[in-house]
């Protein structure tokens, strides 16, 4: 009698690859619904340019590449960039934008270096960059949160938010407006607590600033979940939110007007939760071991909080993680784990000794 | 309770045990033919010791073991050996390798046996070799010589014995239901092991808490023998030995080195089982306990197989049934490697044969892109990062991957089982392992070689300049000569013929006698017509069966034996004259 011939281990886990960019999807499910309900539609047609252009992309790509294009559309990743930007990109911003950023990421930051595990640098952050620094009117101007809207004004419906986006009509005046990051951005000499008496944004918030703030908890909790579920380990997150606390309560400043913020505005406020979740703990552009995960999340909360407070950008979480990417394969070459049976840990660079 | 470390790493695949579990241990009838590889073992080849047509009894050594690391095989059954041939052989690369065949008289009579009932008054030496003699080699899997491992002579002093019963492989029940069954007779062997090596202050059973029976039945042997049962979390693979070592007692063995150097000793629970049939009853290593298991057989159960045993013969008896098969694995899931045929034998470290169904292990999905999420590292129990060591392994970075510790992965396959895009790491590493150890064996040999050729450089320039200070030494002596005594040149015209003279009277007194000469032809002529007859024969097989070509081969060859037959004789008689 002859048999197949097949290498152990016979039989596998049961989680695959695709799966897991699922739970992913999934797991922005309830930081999507609250940004949506703040923000209105433009984040659902965010989503739908974003998606149909990168599995557009994606599809063009394999088949230029001679790649079976079902079996690795089927891996998810590329939705995952999609969610990623339309969740970054502003809600009602022209069409063009979201494809823009969306081509570039998947063609260029991830495609061109060889698709899906050989992509140096996250391509949705790259793709937002890319975005931000050739678009900065466009990629700045974000809508009102809903509960902050003037009583006569609303935010546009679906077929008036689809005329936005697509004829490139501007919004309603008052429908757009800063962000909390911008008033301590922008802020002309005023106490931390004057801004938080004068503005809106924070005089009706529950704890950090209106809109964002439940955003954050909604991405908290579903970054929690995936956790829980075992899609990362707690090292990066952790790494990144403590260091961005720790900085924002160094510099604190007990409230002054040079204050840029107190720790759980930074903390709740912009893509921070996002960012720890769902950016930093991306496998692919991150380091590998959980010691090098904790350097590499403390680097990039570390970046976040130098350039809000001293930059020239109100949010940061996009450039902190290419230039985490960029130290990623370094951070790598000293935080190798000590193996069984050896005193100490190596360098991913030792020569073995000769005997 | 002793205090229990928990390991790094670790996967936690469905268990699969109760199935070969509802029944005792089995006997099949004895095969018709037995198969015995000369090495089942680590390490080299036994020396076969018996000829084709011999008549073997039960427990006869078949082949002794070869210096260093080697076992001794044994008759498992009598009969007669029909075949000592390459067959096909249990191994991942599906070789054949050397086989000694016994076709069963099926009488099964023992051959008389040797044994210490009273070890306690037996020296440590005397245990060594009997145990030695019985070719006994680890029966957990690895098959490690035992008589090497309890030899510890050299090194420290063993203060720690650890019968490893963890069995964590998935399915495999053989220790389970050997220590159920025969719980007293593992403690014999151990306590046999135990006086070997000089009474060890600490000896310690590591088990799994997934065996509430076999924990019970040897709490119930060791009460007061010293010996602790000490059972922890089911966890693969638990059952390494570096990572029972660590889990029992907090360390680890050094990379490179052997449990010895921590002065411990590790031996599977089976081992003991064997140790104590050859001391005790004097029987060498000629069965053992072995699961099968899976959905394609009708039967699930534990099996004292004789060693030898064809694999088909197990299968055959138990329901078989191909079709629903979807590969057939010597050893666990996790670890074991899979049969191309079933014609292959049972060996010493045949812990399970295992014939899944196709929903039980379905083909493997072909592989996606690694997008190193580190599932792996988190399983792998030797803290390795095996995402680098993949991405080192398929960019062929021999430095990278040493740096990486290529060589402290033990191949468990912990790190394949976790991966979502089913990518057979582990393949990858042994490949890797390979093409290093060739390149650096190539390397030695190249050194060796440079060594050679410069230290043959040298010699020839010495050389060179020898002779030509002789030379020089000559013509100047010569020169003197000349300048001496004109008449010296007759004398040396003398001596050259007195040479010759000489060297042909030692051609005759090197001659031998007529009787000597006419002795050695006819010793000649009988060799070179035994050959030519055997020529001849080969050459009635070969026009019958062979290819022209051998025919036109074993032609000549009768030819030229028949040629050698004519000469001789013609000398022989010239020599009587």
């Amino acid at each position: 009698m002859v048999f197949k011939q097949v290498s152990s281990p016979h039989g596998h886990a049961r989680q695959k690859t695709g799966e897991i960019m699922q739970l992913v999807v999934l797991a922005t499910l309830p930081g999507f619904l609250v940004l949506t309900y703040q923000f209105g539609w433009g984040l659902l047609i965010n989503l739908l340019i974003a998606t149909l252009s990168a599995i557009s992309a994606e599809a063009l790509v394999l088949k230029l590449r001679n790649r079976p294009i079902d079996f690795y559309l089927r891996d998810y990743s590329a939705v995952v960039t999609a969610v990623l930007l339309a969740l970054a990109l502003p809600p009602l911003a022209p069409w063009w934008l979201v494809v823009v950023a969306t081509v570039f990421s998947i063609v260029i930051a991830k495609q061109l270096y060889g698709g899906l595990g050989s992509n140096p640098f996250n391509p949705a952050m790259v793709g937002y960059v890319v975005a931000l620094i050739s678009f900065p009117i466009e990629m700045t101007t974000w809508v009102t949160p809903i509960s902050l809207l003037a009583a006569d004004i609303s935010h546009p419906g679906l077929l008036e938010s689809l005329a936005i986006v697509f004829t490139d009509n501007s919004p309603v005046d008052g429908v757009t407006g800063a962000t909390p990051l911008d008033l301590f951005k922008h802020n002309d000499g005023l106490l931390v607590e004057q801004i938080y008496q004068n503005n809106t944004l924070f005089s009706r918030a529950s704890f950090a600033g209106v809109g964002w703030e439940w955003a954050n908890v909604a991405f908290l909790i579903g970054g929690l979940a995936l956790l829980k579920a075992r899609v990362f380990t707690w090292h990066g997150p952790m790494a990144m939110l403590g260091t961005l606390a720790l900085m924002s309560m160094l510099f604190w400043d007990g409230g002054s007007s040079n204050s840029p913020g107190s720790p759980i505005m930074h903390l709740f406020s912009g893509a921070s939760m996002l960012g720890a979740f769902f950016i930093v703990t991306d496998p692919v552009s991150s380091t590998v071991s959980n010691r090098g995960r904790l350097i590499y999340g403390a680097l990039i909360g570390l970046l976040v909080y130098v350039i809000r407070a001293w930059g020239s950008y109100p949010d940061a979480v996009a450039f902190a993680v290419l230039l985490g990417n960029f130290a990623a394969p370094f951070i790598d070459n000293y935080t190798v784990p000590r193996t069984y049976g050896h005193d100490k840990s190596r360098r991913a660079t030792a020569k073995e000794k000769s005997e | 309770m002793r205090q229990i470390w928990n390991t790094p790493g670790g996967v936690h695949p469905p268990d699969n045990k109760e199935q070969s579990l509802t029944k005792n241990i089995g006997h099949l009838p004895l095969p018709e033919k037995l198969i015995l590889p000369l090495t089942q073992h680590a390490g080299t080849a036994a020396k076969t010791c018996v000829v084709v047509g011999e008549k073997v009894l039960k427990g006869q050594k078949l082949a002794s073991a070869s210096a260093g690391v080697s076992a001794a095989v044994h008759a498992p059954s009598s009969g007669w050996i029909t075949a000592i041939e390459e067959r096909s052989v249990a191994h991942p690369s599906g070789m054949s390798a050397a086989c000694i065949e016994i076709t069963c008289d099926g009488e099964d009579r023992w051959i008389e046996r040797v044994n210490y009932p009273n070890y306690q008054q037996a020296s440590a030496m005397q245990l060594r070799d009997l145990i030695a003699d019985a070719g006994i080699a680890g029966l957990g899997g690895a098959g490690f010589p035992s008589a090497i491992k309890l030899d510890s002579g050299t090194k420290k002093p063993i203060d720690t014995l650890i019968i490893n019963a963890t069995e964590c492989e998935p399915y495999i029940t053989a220790d389970d239901i050997l220590i159920r069954e025969r719980a007293d007779q593992i403690i014999q062997g151990i306590d046999i092991v135990s006086h070997l090596l000089g009474k060890p202050k600490t000896i310690l059973i590591g088990i799994e808490n997934n065996k509430p029976e076999a924990i019970a039945a040897l709490n119930q042997h060791c009460q007061g023998t010293g010996i602790e049962v000490v059972y922890f979390p089911t966890k693969y693979p638990s059952g390494g030995e570096k990572q029972l070592i660590y889990i029992l007692t907090g360390k680890e063995v050094p990379s490179g080195q052997l449990p010895a150097d921590l002065g411990m000793v590790c031996l599977n629970s089976g081992t003991a089982f064997a140790i104590k049939r050859a001391v005790i009853d004097g029987e060498p290593l000629i069965s053992r306990i072995t699961t099968l298991a899976g959905e394609a057989c009708g039967v699930n159960r534990n099996y004292e197989i004789l060693i030898g045993t064809p694999v088909s013969h197990l299968l055959q008896h138990n329901n078989f049934n191909q079709a629903l098969c979807s590969r057939l694995i010597m050893g666990g899931p996790m670890m074991g490697f899979s049969l191309a045929s079933s014609e292959v034998p049972l060996i010493k470290t045949s812990t399970c044969i295992l014939a899944p169904s196709h929903t039980e292990i379905p083909d493997d999905e072909p592989p996606q892109p690694c997008i190193r999420c580190g599932l792996c590292s988190e399983a792998c129990p030797a803290s390795l990062l095996p995402q680098q060591l993949y991405w080192y392994s398929r960019a062929k970075d021999h430095e990278r991957l040493q740096s990486h510790n290529l060589f402290d992965c033990i191949e468990c396959g912990a790190c394949s089982y976790v991966c979502p895009s089913n990518i057979p790491l582990v393949q990858y590493y042994r490949s890797s392992k390979g093409d290093i150890t060739n390149a650096l064996a190539a390397k030695a040999t190249a050194a060796i070689s440079r060594e050679r050729f410069e230290f043959r450089q040298v010699r020839l320039e010495k050389a060179d300049i020898a002779r030509e200070s002789k030379r020089e030494a000559r013509r100047l002596n010569t020169e003197q000569a000349k300048k001496m005594s004109p008449s010296t040149t007759q004398s040396t015209g003398s001596s050259a013929a007195d040479i010759i003279k000489a060297a042909q009277l030692r051609g005759i007194t090197k001659q031998a006698s007529p009787e000597q000469q006419k002795a050695k032809l006819q010793r000649t002529l009988l060799a070179a017509q035994m050959r030519l007859e055997e020529a001849q024969q080969r050459l009635v097989q070969v026009t019958n069966k062979g290819s022209a070509d051998q025919q036109a081969q074993q032609l000549a060859s009768v030819e030229a034996a028949r040629r050698k037959v004519e000469q001789t004789t013609q000398r022989l008689t010239e020599v009587s004259h």
